[in-house]
Formats: C-alpha cells, structure tokens, sequence
C-alpha cells in the first residue's frame, strides 16, 4: 500500500460510437455488469493501491458521472486530507481539450498543491482489477521518468473503433522503444498500451509547462513520441484480464465476459473489491415459472420469465413468460409478459411492452434508449 | 447551542437472544441476519430515520463487537449527523461504580445523561427484535393528541394468541386501564409490540423512582407501566395495522423469512417509500450457472447458485455448488453448500459449510407425513456460524448444531 501517490483520471473519452448509451452521459459513467459504471473499475483499483486522493478529469456530459461519484464515500474518497476531486473544465478557455496535455494544464493547479511524489494516470475506459502498486514499485525500481502499463493482445479493434489505440515496443531490459498510434489491425500479438501511467509529480509538471508554452497538447504525439529517447520511458506488463471499452460490440462482449467464472474472479474475487454507488434494493425474488441459466443478476429485480446468457442490473422486472436471451438489461427496465429479446441493450427505465420481439446480432447488438417504450 | 429534540428513540439492543440459540453465540439478537441482506435492527432504525427520528441511541450490552461495527456512524441509515445522528450506548463505570444494564428500564436509566442533550419532549423506546415498517411519528401525534405519559403500540391478535403476549386493556378511547403479562386468560387481543412513547419528563421521574427502589427489577413492562398505571397516569394504546413480526424464536425466524417469498408476501422490503436501509456487503450481482434451477426463492448479490433452490431465502457471498438442493430454508451470508448437499426446512448460519453430499433436515414429503401441518417449523435443522458439516454427514431435523461433525 502506498501513500506516495495520487490519481488523475481522464473520465472523458470520445464516445460517438457508443450510440444513444452516451448521448446524456460520459463513456465513464456507462452502466456496466449489473451494478457497476465503467468509471468505478479504474477508481476502485487506485483506492484499493492505497491512493487517497483522486482527480476526476471531465470534459463535456458529465453530470450522470458527478451524481454517481457523489462525495466519492463508496469509494472511501471522502476525505479530509485528499479525497476526490471533481476537475471539469474551465469555460473560459473555449472548446474541448485537443489532447490530454491541455486537460492536464487545467488540472495544473490541483497537480501542484498535491503532496505526493508521483501520480498515476488513467483513463476511465477499460475493465480491469490492477494492482497499481506493483506498477509504482516498477517505476521505482527502474528509475523511470514514465512508466505504461501494457497488455499483450491482439491488436484487433472493432470497425466502429474511435481510434486512440496506442500500441509500444519495448527492449529486453522494459525500456519503450517505439510508440505507435492506431498502427494497422493485425492477429500478430502487441503490447497495447492500457492508458495507464506513472510519472513523478514534478515532471508531469515541467511537462505541462512545456506543452503550454509550445502550443502542444497531445500526450502521446508531443510528449512519449517525441521525447522517446531522451525521456526513460519503461513498459510494465499487466498479465491479468484487461478490456477497453471503445465500441458497442466491445461493451458487450464485455459484460457477457463476466458470464466466464474465471474473469469474474478475477474483478470480483479478490479482496480487492470494486465499489459503486449503493442503491438500498432489497435482494431479487424469483417467482412463478422463472428461468434462470448463465446470468448476472444485482438485487432488486423481481423475475418471473425466462434469462439466458445475460446481465441484468438493478431494479428490472421480467415478467411472466418474457424471455431474455444474450442481453444485457439496465437498472429498472421493465419487460412485460411474452415480450422476447435476443442481443438487446437496453438503457435504463426502458419499457418493453407484452409480447414485443426484439432481435439484434452478435456483433451489432440492438440498444434502446434511456427511457424508451417499444 | 445543542439544538432541542422533540423525540430521540432509545434502541434496547442488548438482548441475547437465547431462545435462537446457536446462531447468537458470536452476534447479539439485533445483528442476526435476515431476509438476504439486512439484520433485524436495520428495521428499527430505518423506521426511526423515515419517521423523521435522526437522533438514536442503540443500548448495547451482549456481545456488541459485531453490532457496533455494524451501526457504525450510522450512514447507512443517514444517521451520520452534525447534530444527533445514531449513537452507541454500553454500560460503563461511572466514579468507582459500575454495572451492566439491570434490565430494560435501568438501561435508559443509566442514559439519562445522554437523553437530557438533546432535551426531547419525547423518548421513544424501542426493541431490536422485531420486523415491521411504522411510523412513529403518526403515533407521537397520538400521543400528543390524547395528551399521554405513555403510549404504546398494539397489534391485535388472536385471542389464542393472545397468552403469548404483554396484553392491554382498554376502554374505549384505548385508554389502558389494565396491563397483564402473558395473561392465562386474555381480556383483550391487544399486544404489546415493544414500542413505547414517553413524554420525557414523566418517564426521567419514573426511572428515578424506579432506580430508588432495591425490589424493582428496573423493567418497563414488570415496574414502569404497572406503576404508572397505579397512579392514574393517562396511558394509550395505539393501534397498528400493519405487518409486525417477533423474530426472537427459531421458528419465527424461518417463517418470517418465508413470509417475503410469493406474490403476496405481506412485507415489501425494496418499497421506495419506506425503504428499510443496511450496511451494503458490496458484492457483484449473484450468478446463475447453465444448471441452476432457482423457484420461488430470494436470492442476494455476491451469492453464486449452481444447484436447485426452491422456497428459500440466500443471502449474500453463499455458494451453492453443482447438483446441490436447498429447499424451504434460510441460509445466512458467506455459507457454502457444497456439490449434491441437500438442506431443507434448515437455518443454516453464517460462513458454515455444508460437504459434499451431506444431508441437513427433512425432506417436504417426510415432513408433512409426520407432523402435524402448519407446525413443521418445529422440525428445523439449526447449523451455527462457522459450523462445518463434514462429506456425506447427516443432521437430522429438529437438531441444533453449534459445533462440527465431519
């Protein structure tokens, strides 16, 4: 456990991709795994490598993401010394950020005013349940300027994919010797980088200052690309499950991912718990004629119908002989008698009314609307 | 400047609970376990937070770790407060005295201190062993409109029913005139639920007089009542119509749990105006596996089922392995069933484990065969905390088992 260090998390990612589930909130703030929000993986791991103080970085959307981190006590984070800052933009400055380096200048004054010696940062993407402290003590260890966190994958990004895959070479020794952006798909295995990263306080500082001064905003062009030499950059293998979340069939490949008793184990089995919001439901009932096989079920559901292979969150109710295949159901939907659905996504407070048919594909899974009646 | 109360609620919380027997050997009554996630006392206090009550003392005395971890600051009720807010009340050892609380009356005695903080109107005064969703605030305006020293809650029952139970009789303004303790031959259906409402300055008076006398067992309903009847003060009983259950026996305990299965189970514990809140055990949601057959049951996150469940209450972090049935029975957090086990009509504790293939109880059929219908809770199998029940071991129905048998 460590105290030498502090968070900064980039909550906001470009999410045009994600369809309606992103039209009224961040990527960070998706509902994931019955109970969870994306954001919450990334959060619960610094908190559980003994990081105290987090840094939320926000750009546009982010209001479902403020009322779900609150004052940050489910994670522990509301705090007297540290805790968890919420860093949305400035106005004043215009638009959006172009690049991380700029979304780093407006949290520059909360950079200053922490203590800790080094920060690590990520972004609020991808599921996973990292030991950061073994990453720190790595950086330490090797003496590095920069530290990325990487997984050894095929580099096989979805058709509707945003890009902003970042993928590293390194040499025997962990040194990065090559950083390349968005390089062409291929089956070969790559060291895609995860998004995260450790640095120490002081030259993230210099860094911020430099980029500022050069109009130069882009983290990976302008800082790890072009100081590849000069800068010790060092590459930390993470050999657990990883995904990032960046299309709606990766979204969903995901969550069906947690139907697998090993990768579940691996986010929920440890007594490095993820922690969210709590809702106070009661547990879920099963009544009449339910079915249940190969699913995820949070509290306060009441099923009377049939599930297979799917998530379903909070406060659903599946009624007398619907049938729910493959799908993954938000927080207080409502499916009503006879309706079937099959690789469906549906947004919170959907209503599906009785006997309606709703059928998406594998890898093209129809999502709903918050809120719509079908 | 504290700011005044009108009512502060005082838990009495420091029961044993001896009658549930092997289940409170490591946790006091008002910390058991119920209906997948909650514990009884959740129900209380979140009576007390959506009635508008934020100031709590919890009287705690028996085996309180395990309780005072769990009340905590008492955020999960949002009973953290800048002002009020719950707090944690043991005997302690005042000048070179110092006693246990003597009996339910000298527990809010030794409090007194802690109640003039506030400077309330009124107390209400409340037990941990009981699960029910009311309003106290409905019946303070009861008891301020009748004008009351005392006022307490009754539910009417069966007249058979009745010799269980502390009765009232009233007259017909529900004045009560009389107070009988589990009466051989009831005069009224009348019970009492263990709720009291107290101007506070009648009750302090009473506590101090009480406290003065050496022959008093220092209990409400054997000294503080019967005494304020004597003396003409005016005392009401309040009618509630609501669900109310003493979980305090074993049997109660499993009907109780039972009672929140099927369409219509009388207590709706997730309903969003007047939700009963716990300490969250932040799990992942439970899984089904390919195999599990789960029927009318109720199953809590972090609870993994990969055998059959029928009529039965899980809470959460239990397992319940490949070819394993549990039927008819209430199994406490963290316990696992192991593969082709068999539980039925059973309260299994916490972070027990039943083998592979072990045997706990009766079957549905044998126990209808030999008892006599409706009393079938009489034959639950009982399995402690932290019991282990070894491969292919047997517990018969009826047993209660605090310890292993491999």
């Amino acid at each position: 456990m460590n105290n030498d260090a502090f968070g900064l998390i980039f909550a906001y990612q470009d999410d045009n991709v994600m369809k309606s589930l992103t039209q009224k909130r961040a990527l960070s703030s998706i509902p994931f795994g019955g109970r969870y929000r994306i954001v919450d993986f990334i959060l619960s791991n610094m908190v559980n490598s003994g990081i105290t103080k987090v840094g939320i970085i926000t750009r546009n959307n982010y209001q479902s993401l403020m009322d779900h981190l609150g004052s940050g006590k489910e994670w522990d984070l509301s705090r007297k010394n540290g805790g968890l800052y919420m860093l949305p933009p400035f106005f004043s400055q215009g638009t959006a950020y172009r690049g991380k380096m700029e979304a780093l200048r407006n949290a520059e004054s909360f950079i200053r005013k922490s203590s800790q010696e080094y920060v690590i940062m990520a972004n609020a993407d991808s599921i996973a349940n990292i030991d950061l402290d073994a990453a720190l003590e790595y950086h330490k260890s090797k003496g590095a300027d920069i530290t990325m966190m990487y997984k050894k994958q095929a580099f096989k990004p979805a058709e509707e994919d945003v890009g902003q895959n970042c993928v590293i070479k390194t040499q025997e020794d962990g040194r990065v010797i090559d950083i390349a952006m968005d390089p062409a798909p291929s089956d070969e295995i790559v060291n895609l980088s995860m998004g995260v990263m450790i640095m120490q306080r002081s030259l993230l500082e210099t860094l911020i200052l430099e980029c500022s001064s050069h109009n130069m905003y882009s983290l990976h062009r302008d800082v790890l690309q072009r100081r590849i030499n000069d800068l010790k950059i060092y590459g930390f293998e993470y050999s657990g499950y990883f995904q990032k979340i960046d299309s709606i069939s990766s979204y969903f490949a995901t969550n069906m991912d947690l139907l697998n008793t090993d990768i579940r184990e691996q986010l929920f089995g440890t007594n490095r718990q993820i922690y969210t919001k709590i809702r106070d439901e009661a547990p879920t009932i099963y009544r009449g004629q339910s079915s249940v096989k190969n699913s995820l079920v949070a509290d306060g559901c009441v099923i009377e119908g049939t599930v297979e292979n799917s998530i379903i969150f909070r406060g659903v109710h599946i009624h007398k002989g619907a049938v729910i295949r493959n799908s993954i159901i938000m927080q207080d939907t409502e499916v009503q008698e006879d309706s079937e659905l099959n690789y469906v996504i549906t947004d919170k407070d959907v209503v599906i009314r009785e006997s309606r048919k709703l059928f998406g594909y594998n890898l093209y899974p129809m999502v709903l609307a918050k809120g719509s009646v079908v | 400047m504290r700011m005044k109360k009108t009512a502060v609620a005082m838990l009495l919380a420091g029961g044993q609970g001896s009658r549930v027997g092997v289940l409170t050997k490591k946790v006091a009554k008002p910390a058991l376990p119920f209906g997948g996630k909650y514990r009884i006392i959740d129900f209380p206090l979140s009576n007390c937070v959506n009635s508008g009550i934020d100031t709590v003392g919890v009287l705690t005395q028996y085996m309180p770790l395990d309780l005072n971890a769990y009340v905590g600051n008492g955020q999960p009720w949002d009973l953290d407060r800048n002002d009020g807010g719950v707090s944690v009340l043991p005997p302690y050892v005042r000048g070179k005295d110092g006693e246990w609380y003597k009996g339910t009356a000298n527990a809010i005695y030794q409090n007194i201190q802690y109640i003039e903080r506030y400077d309330p109107e009124y107390v209400v005064v409340l037990s941990g062993d009981h699960v029910y969703k009311m309003d106290y605030s409905k019946m303070i305006d009861f008891h301020k409109e009748k004008g009351a020293s005392c006022t307490i809650a009754v539910l009417n029952v069966t007249l058979e029913e009745a010799s269980r139970f502390g009765i009232m009789n009233t007259d017909d303004d529900n004045r009560i005139y009389e107070f009988e303790e589990k009466p051989a031959h009831p005069k009224s259906t009348k019970a009492s639920m263990g709720v009291y409402v107290f101007s506070w300055k009648k009750l302090r008076q009473y506590l101090i007089e009480d406290e003065a006398d050496p022959n008093s067992q220092n209990d409400f309903g054997k000294n503080i009542i019967p005494r304020m009847l004597e003396d003409k003060e005016p005392l009401y009983a309040y009618e509630f119509n609501g669900y109310w259950k003493d979980v305090g026996t074993l049997p109660s305990l499993w009907e109780t749990n039972m009672e929140l299965l099927g369409e219509d189970s009388p207590i709706k514990l997730g309903d969003p105006s007047w939700k009963i809140y716990s300490r969250n055990p932040n799990e992942p949601p439970h899984y089904t596996a390919p195999d599990a057959v789960i029927t009318n049951s109720m199953i809590t996150e972090g609870a993994v089922i990969e055998g059959a469940v029928e009529n039965s209450v899980i809470f959460y972090g239990v397992h319940i392995g490949k070819g394993a049935v549990v039927k008819n029975s209430v199994i406490m957090p963290d316990t696992h069933i192991e593969d082709g086990a068999v539980v039925e009509y059973s309260i299994i504790g916490q972070d027990a484990t039943i083998g592979e293939r072990a045997k706990v109880g009766m079957s549905r059929e044998d126990a209808i065969k030999s008892v006599h219908p409706g009393k079938l809770t009489g034959y639950l199998a009982v399995i402690g905390d932290d019991v282990v029940i070894g491969k292919d071991q047997v517990v018969q129905a009826g047993e209660m088992l605090g310890e292993n048998r491999i």
